[in-house]
């Protein structure tokens, strides 16, 4: 329920601010109209107090009305993010079980084109809000256009990816509807036909599986890299919604005054890389990056360092991977010359493939290590790197 | 004058915590506890931007020895000290937990910027900073690295993004999560930080000082509930191989070609 009380002077920020553009102002008072869909955002920017906003509780409620497994896609320099389709993939999983379809929110500006795409992994119903002032993520656009499709859709389960963006955006979803969330999860399944959503915490010492039992959705943002079953071969023809939404530049109270892409002075930043191929103390000196570069370049891969070669000097702490550096997860990560201190697995051990080369057979990289050579890095980096020029399709790229 | 807000957490020393296998619980004994490093930046932050007439206010919820980690935020700089601490807030998720500390924000009264750190190093969900500005009804900026300036009811920050950095612009009141960047040096207080700190008001509120009900802290406010924790399965052991360089390559390589990773 959403009604405008007395103290409304008809200031008009909330015009600015609803996504929907449901607000009109009529003798100088804030009228909500059918196109409302309980997000709030008025509530948020309203200095006067004059919109009640009464959300249904959901504790004591029949749960079974939340129907479907929702996915947020997540849309970066004009492409999907893979994230999108390991969510969708084990969407699909999930929705089987539970005997509910798969929907998907898509958020942007000129998005319409994936939806082939899209439903081709696995999306049953497609959500698309799409204007141009959604080309640039803000928290409080997103928030308020998802938050309003829960409300009207009433979804079961609503997936995220644990991206820079996701990690913004759900928890505001999450805090504003009163909703648990479950952050980095690296596993997902079913519980008595409840979300058990499980993460590691204490930097991966522990495991926890943790269920939302009174609220709906259930929510989680999701590591990339973790799901693994991509679904490829779903109908092409998914339902789709249309969200009628109006973004007013003027109503944004953030805004993105300019971007420094170019700041990262070697392309993808670590936390984001699909590859890290990292050197360590084996390397013997800075030169020897020289031969991590070339082997990250095949993969157009990111470097990285344990903390050794950059108390040496030999490069940049911003390479560093680690507990005092950047935890990374990627598709592959190439340990060369690098033991494996406690505090260097910690930060890159959820990686999905972990290869290592180190001269020393005992060195704790190899319990971790998925594959592993036992020899000097700078006989078997150059063979490798010869190999893989030599190879075709580098299924990973 | 601006009032700053800073939200830290006393947090264990993350790479110690490790689980007893035959209860599967945490075994926390004789594991030393610090204030959480990204905590630590953002009221350096907020310590860097303060101007005179400026106040920071440090703000903490947990049990009666996280004093410590305020203790500490006051040596620092921080004018002022609440920690939040009942039985009634233990075992809180991060909702609980954000409406906690909301709450305790309203009850502080007027601010300007509530500084956070992204997230905490023992639970490291990044969850608690939004869902505080969103319970406050005021935006938020995340993964900030640097907040530039505090002008005219205007902040500016260096936000990090996928490939670099936006440079963001917001009204204040806002939220900032903050991400230590990786040249960030810890500062230790100085002898005279120490002393001044013990003069410094420090209070502590119970749930009962609070204007909402118990019934929404710690796990009984918790919407989301832990059933299990145990230890990570151990991996199983890699293929590795100790042949001369160039049958191991081409072994490796065969290996990585048959399991699609490559």
């Amino acid at each position: 329920m959403i009604n405008v009380n007395d103290k409304c002077t008809g200031c008009g920020l909330c015009l600015k601010a609803c996504p929907f553009a449901a607000i009109t102002l009529v003798d100088k008072k804030a009228i909500i109209g059918d196109a409302c869909t309980l997000c709030g955002a008025c509530v948020q920017v309203c200095k006067f107090d004059a919109i009640d906003l009464e959300r249904r509780q959901v504790k004591d409620v029949d749960l079974s009305q939340f129907q479907d497994v929702w996915v947020v896609a997540e849309v970066k320099d004009g492409k999907i993010r893979s994230v999108t389709y390991e969510l969708l993939g084990k969407a699909k999983d999930l929705a089987f079980e539970l005997k509910q379809k798969v929907g998907l929110v898509l958020i942007g500006s000129d998005v319409k084109k994936f939806t082939k795409d899209l439903s081709i992994h696995g999306a049953d119903k497609i959500y698309i809000a799409e204007d141009e002032n959604l080309l640039q993520y803000y928290s409080d656009t997103y928030a308020n256009i998802i938050i309003g499709l829960i409300s009207k859709y009433n979804p079961n389960i609503v997936l995220y990816p644990a991206t820079i963006k996701g990690r913004d955006l759900a928890p505001r979803v999450a805090s504003i509807l009163r909703l648990g969330l479950t952050a980095d999860c690296t596993g997902l399944s079913l519980y008595e036909n409840k979300l058990l959503q499980t993460r590691p915490a204490f930097g991966g010492n522990i495991m926890a599986d943790i269920v939302d039992f009174e609220t709906r959705p259930q929510m989680a943002t999701v590591r990339p890299n973790v799901m693994k079953n991509l679904c490829e071969d779903h109908d092409e023809n998914a339902e789709i919604i249309e969200v009628p939404v109006k973004i007013d530049e003027k109503g944004l109270r953030v805004r993105v005054k300019e971007v420094l892409s170019a700041v990262c002075e070697d392309g993808i930043p670590l936390c984001e890389a699909d590859i890290v191929v990292a050197g360590g103390r084996g390397l013997g000196s800075k030169d020897g990056f020289k031969l991590i570069q070339e082997l990250a370049d095949i993969f157009h891969g990111t470097v990285g360092a344990s903390r050794v070669p950059i108390e040496l000097g030999w490069i940049a702490k911003s390479h560093q991977v680690g507990q005092s550096g950047t935890t990374v997860s990627p598709k592959i990560y190439i340990a060369c010359g690098i033991s494996g201190t406690i505090q260097h697995l910690v930060g890159m051990k959820s990686s999905k493939v972990i290869i290592a080369i180190n001269t020393d057979p005992n060195a704790p990289i190899f319990n971790v290590a998925n594959y592993g050579i036992v020899g000097d890095l700078y006989e078997v980096i150059p063979l490798l790197i010869e190999a893989l020029k030599n190879k075709e399709d580098l299924l990973c790229v | 004058m601006l009032r700053y807000i800073v939200c830290v957490k006393q947090v264990p020393d993350t790479t110690e915590v490790k689980i007893d296998p035959k209860t599967n619980t945490l075994i926390r004994e004789g594991v030393p506890s610090i204030l959480n490093p990204f905590d630590q930046f953002a009221l350096e932050e907020a310590i860097k931007l303060r101007k005179e007439e400026d106040e920071i206010v440090v703000i903490s919820m947990g049990p009666p020895q996280a004093k410590k980690a305020l203790m500490k935020c006051l040596a620092l700089g921080a004018d002022r000290a609440i920690l939040l601490s009942d039985r009634a807030f233990a075992g809180a998720d991060t909702f609980a937990t954000a409406i906690t500390l909301a709450e305790a924000i309203k009850k502080i009264g007027k601010f300007d910027v509530i500084f956070a750190g992204l997230q905490a190093i023992d639970g490291d969900t990044a969850q608690v900073g939004p869902e505080i500005a969103a319970q406050l009804g005021i935006p938020q900026i995340t993964y900030v690295e640097e907040v530039l300036k505090i002008e005219g009811k205007r902040l500016e920050a260096k936000a990090v993004t996928d490939d670099g950095y936006n440079i963001i612009e917001a009204k204040l009141p806002v939220l900032v999560a903050e991400i230590t960047p990786s040249s960030f040096d810890p500062s230790n207080p100085s002898m005279r930080g120490i002393i001044m700190a013990k003069k410094k008001p420090f209070e502590t509120w119970t749930a009962a000082d609070f204007d909402v009900g118990k019934e929404n802290f710690g796990l009984e406010g918790s919407l989301t509930q832990v059933i299990k924790v145990y230890a990570p399965p151990i991996k199983e052991k890699g293929v590795i191989y100790t042949d001369e360089p160039k049958i191991a390559v081409d072994k490796l390589f065969n290996k990585l070609s048959d399991e699609g990773v490559i």
